[in-house]
């Protein structure tokens, strides 16, 4: 016989953030409790609102299935004499297992009899089980940040006040603190006061919806984005669709009413990330864009209610945006009295970071490593590069950034433009913040790109010479994204850059600051850093990891070039020379694995196949060499396997492991200058045939 | 309803619910929070039900009286009910009806906010209470204070006053309120934050304040180890308000910001220890529970 099992954690308002991971958890915390409890269910699902954490357990058996408990005991040969009458070792065995002597069993493990105490477990009344499991589920949510209250010690999210467990119409009861849990719950805050009996479990969800909560956050999710639909094209607008905000409205209420509101257009001067900012961070509004894609005066908040009242609602929201506003376009009338360049002034009174000097420390290394890019790889114009470095912290002291941080590089550009900047400074001064996040847009201009690797390189070197580098969860840097930006910028757009160059001048650069690391152990540390991201992104590239770790075991520090030959020997694989070449490495490389000089004394060769394979080699070579100057991988593949017959010639004609010590040496000469030539590819080493 | 009916009907219902209706502290203060009846009380194992209104100094919020809604000088009402309660929240919603503001015809929000104050050592859990979208209160469950744990938890509601009666009265400048018939809010304050925005932010003399900062910390230091928890407190409450000057000046640079933290924290935490000493010194005498109070004593002496 199966029943439903309800049990809902009633809570005081659970921040919106905590909640996805916090079902999530809830669900799969209670499956595994299941599972071990040998309890079985059809279903199991977690539901919630900002008020409530319920699980909800479709057909879950009455008893937990009987279980076969085997326990080992004694060697047969201790537990029995020589007349195969019970030791005392057994019958302490059986005692302590509290089973007979005779019910004993004997098996084999690893070829040893052994006697085994086999007993079934009968299964007990599924409602026996649960007042403990239930408790530790409790116990098992872990919160980003978790809390106290009362005299109590019990920590969670926000107080527990209430616990609800009902097993078909049976009450599942135990305490946690002063909460005794039993069959009642409590509907939406204001319009359902007082607390509501719940009869038996199929019943919660009716009870629930009849007391304005609507408790399944898909439907609810829905429902809220539905309702803005609506209510937008009303307005003869589209919402913003952002997922983020969406979910965060979500947890924000039980019973969702869209409604619309508006500011006066007047504050439409004042750019639309300023507003949309506003609306969206402050306030939880859903903004709204007419067809041609501009942002209109008027706003979507969700309230947590019935369309009851709303007109008191929607003016009372309209007055706290319209505050807001007002304070936006002060700051905007403000910042734009004074220029740019005027704000960039004043870097040097905030502090980037306390070992790496103010902002204008930083914007000084950014300019120089910047120009030291922009130069040598042929990017942008010095003057750009200089003048876009030296402004693109400046919004940094604007009175719009210091209320929205998130702001910082879309206002700069605003105000550089505003000022008659040039348009491609004023676009780096935004772009050299790109990427912001995975999947966000990279950099446009040339200027942008320069100034954004300058940014990030400057930003891993100078933290990892400080000694300050990721672990673990802890990046408080943020430098893993950083180094992913540098890849995604560097491949997207093709620069052929030397990481290493630029590294070593972004090190000098750091210099005055009085690094706790040494220049080789930093640049080392960053480039490993970069290529750890690099590697993942090869991999997302779907290049096996085989291939991967071959093109990586020869390190560059050119990116470029790393990816080119990654998918340059993917696509050889497929490839009928793939084979010979093959061959050829794995010969060379088995017997030379532990020689180390690729000298050859052509004057001790004998045999004329060693002579020819050492000719051959060394026109291979030069061809070689030059296919990978132009980056042509392919060819220095094909070239390198064209020396097999070559190879298995010399393989068959002489024995290279002789006495004669010269002459060994020369043949394994011969065989580590071909690895030695495969190796500027990769190692083939570690391909996996 | 006007401003001081707004304040005197808090009064009134928060009496009722048992609270000690103190009266606001005589030194400058940031917020109702630095009051000893909150900073200090909400230490230690003893209960502790208070309400009072609290004038509070923002120095860089000055804004020459010219903003709507920005004021270095506001009010806040403050309630502290340690140990926090079961039905707190519903005790707090009650207060709003009292205030005729009806949950039913609004959208009350209790929106994720964690409150932390780097110079008191302090940090709570807890949200803004948004009501039709406007922030009118903070509410907190602190969990630290001066750098001590809080045990027992105390809830701690923080009404903005100012806004509340916006929100009553309809209005969209702070400086309209109705204080009392025919007196608004300007006639009272309007002055006092342009004279204040000028002195904040341009006359205040630099060399003067940090030499009184100066003072005042080592006055606290010294005072402190006299076991003189209040006065010693005090001198915290001033060298945080200094510091509040020097920074709305302009006067201290980033680096030197956090060591100035820093050093109230260090005092604030100083402090707290004292008190907590001292209320144990007393036999935590707020506790009438005899059977715990000297369950309490004997297990800390292990």
């Amino acid at each position: 016989m199966v029943r439903d099992l309800i049990f809902e954690i009633g809570v005081e308002e659970i921040p919106a953030a905590y909640m996805p991971k916090a079902l999530e958890d809830f669900k799969n915390n209670a499956l595994e409790s299941l599972n071990k409890a040998r309890l079985h269910y059809e279903e199991v699902k977690s539901l919630g609102t900002p008020r409530r954490l319920t699980l909800y357990v479709k057909g879950l058996r009455e008893r937990q299935e009987d279980a076969v408990i085997e326990s080992r005991g004694p060697k047969k040969a201790a537990a029995f004499d020589q007349e195969g009458r019970p030791t005392r070792a057994l019958e302490g065995f059986a005692r302590s297992q509290n089973i007979n002597v005779e019910d004993i069993e004997v098996r084999e493990v690893n070829g040893v009899e052994y006697v085994f105490a086999v007993k079934t477990e009968k299964g007990r009344e599924t409602s026996e089980v649960l007042p403990s499991l239930l408790y530790e589920l409790v116990k098992a949510f872990s919160f980003p940040k978790s809390m106290r209250w009362g005299g109590y010690s019990f920590r969670f999210a926000r107080p527990i006040r209430w616990l609800l467990a009902l097993y078909g119409e049976e009450k599942i009861v135990f305490n946690l603190e002063n909460i005794t849990s039993s069959n009642y719950t409590y509907g939406h805050r204001f319009l359902s006061p007082g607390r509501l009996e719940v009869k038996n479990a199929g019943d919660y969800f009716k009870v629930l919806e009849n007391n304005y909560v609507i408790i399944d956050q898909e439907r609810r999710k829905e429902l809220i984005w539905q309702q803005i639909e609506k209510v937008a094209s009303e307005l003869g607008g589209r919402p913003l669709k952002d997922e983020d905000l969406l979910d965060e409205i979500n947890y924000l209420v039980e019973y969702p009413t869209a409604f619309a509101g508006s500011f006066s257009s007047s504050y439409l001067e004042v750019p639309k990330e300023v507003l949309t900012t506003t609306m969206i961070e402050n306030q939880r509004y859903v903004p709204v864009f007419d067809r041609e894609g501009r942002l209109m005066p008027v706003f979507i908040g969700v309230r947590n209610g019935t369309g009851e009242f709303i007109d008191i609602v929607r003016a009372g929201n309209e007055r706290v945006l319209k505050a807001r506003l007002e304070d936006a376009l002060f700051f905007w009338k403000e910042d734009l009295k004074q220029p740019l360049d005027k704000m960039a002034e004043k870097l040097g009174h905030i502090l980037f970071h306390e070992r790496l000097g103010s902002v204008m420390d930083k914007v000084k290394r950014i300019t120089n490593i910047a120009l030291f890019i922009g130069e040598k790889y042929r990017l942008s114009h010095g003057e750009k590069i200089r003048r876009a470095a030296y402004l693109c912290k400046a919004d940094l002291v604007s009175n719009m950034v210091y209320e929205f941080p998130e702001l910082q590089g879309i206002m700069g550009r605003y105000y550089a433009l505003n000022h008659g900047e040039d348009e491609e400074v004023s676009q780096a001064i935004f772009e050299h913040y790109l990427p912001r996040f995975a999947g966000d847009e990279l950099p446009g201009t040339e200027t942008g790109t320069v100034l954004s690797l300058a940014e990030k390189i400057d930003n891993l070197t100078g933290f990892f010479a400080m000694g300050i580098k990721p672990s673990g969860s802890q990046d408080p840097y943020a430098l893993r994204r950083q180094a992913m930006g540098i890849v995604n910028i560097v491949l997207d757009k093709g620069i052929k850059m030397d990481l290493y160059a630029v590294l070593e001048k972004a090190y000098q650069e750091v210099l005055p600051f009085r690094p706790e690391r040494g220049k080789e152990e930093t640049r080392e540390e960053v480039l490993e850093f970069i290529l750890q991201r690099m590697r993942g992104i090869m991999l997302e590239e779907g290049i096996s990891y085989d291939v991967v770790d071959a093109v990586l075991a020869c390190p560059s520090g050119d990116l470029v070039d790393i990816m080119n030959r990654a998918q340059i020997l993917k696509d050889f694989r497929g490839d009928a020379l793939f084979t010979p070449l093959m061959t050829v490495f794995n010969r060379c490389y088995n017997l030379s694995k532990k020689w180390e000089s690729p000298e050859v004394d052509t004057d001790v060769l004998q045999d004329e196949t060693e002579k020819v394979l050492y000719l051959k080699y060394e026109e291979v070579k030069d061809e070689v060499e030059r296919a990978i100057d132009k980056g042509d991988y392919r060819m220095a593949l094909v070239r390198i396997a064209g020396l097999q017959s070559y190879v298995d010639d010399f393989f068959n004609a002489v024995m290279v492991m002789v006495e004669d010590e010269k002459l060994k040496a020369a043949r394994l000469g011969i065989l580590k200058s071909i690895v030695k030539l495969c190796n500027k590819i990769a190692d083939f080493s570690k391909i996996v045939e | 309803m006007n401003f001081q009916e707004i304040i005197l009907r808090l009064q009134n219902y928060w009496g009722k619910q048992g609270c000690i209706i103190q009266q606001p502290y005589d030194v400058e203060k940031g917020a109702g929070t630095m009051n000893p009846a909150t900073f200090l009380r909400a230490l230690g194992p003893e209960p502790f039900n208070v309400a009072y209104v609290e004038p509070s100094r923002r120095p860089t919020d000055g804004r020459y009286g010219e903003n709507p809604n920005r004021l270095q000088h506001y009010y806040q009402y403050q309630v502290i009910l340690k140990p926090s309660p079961d039905n707190v929240i519903d005790l707090y919603i009650d207060s709003l009806r009292d205030l005729g503001i009806k949950p039913e015809e609004h959208d009350i929000r209790l929106v994720e906010d964690n409150w932390e104050s780097p110079t008191l050592g302090a940090w709570g859990l807890g949200w803004e209470i948004w009501l039709d979208g406007m922030e009118v209160t903070q509410f907190t469950y602190f969990q630290q204070c001066g750098g001590y744990d809080c045990n027992p938890v105390c809830a701690e509601i923080t009404y903005g006053l100012e806004r509340i009666a916006m929100f009553i009265q309809n209005k969209e400048s702070v400086f309209d309120i109705e204080w009392v018939d025919g007196i608004t809010y300007a006639d009272v304050h309007h002055q006092g934050e342009v004279d204040y925005s000028y002195y904040n932010f341009e006359y205040a003399d630099i060399d003067t304040l940090m030499t009184m900062f100066n003072l005042c910390e080592k006055e606290a230091i010294r005072i402190a180890e006299k076991n003189l928890v209040l006065p010693a407190y005090d001198y915290v409450l001033k060298c945080s308000h200094l510091f509040n000057l020097l920074d709305a000046r302009g006067a201290i640079s980033v680096t030197e910001r956090m060591s100035y933290i820093l050093r109230v924290r260090n005092l604030a935490r100083m402090v707290a220890g004292e008190y907590l000493k001292q209320r144990r010194r007393l036999g935590y005498p707020l506790i009438k529970d005899e059977k715990l109070r000297q369950e309490l004593l004997a297990r800390e002496e292990v």
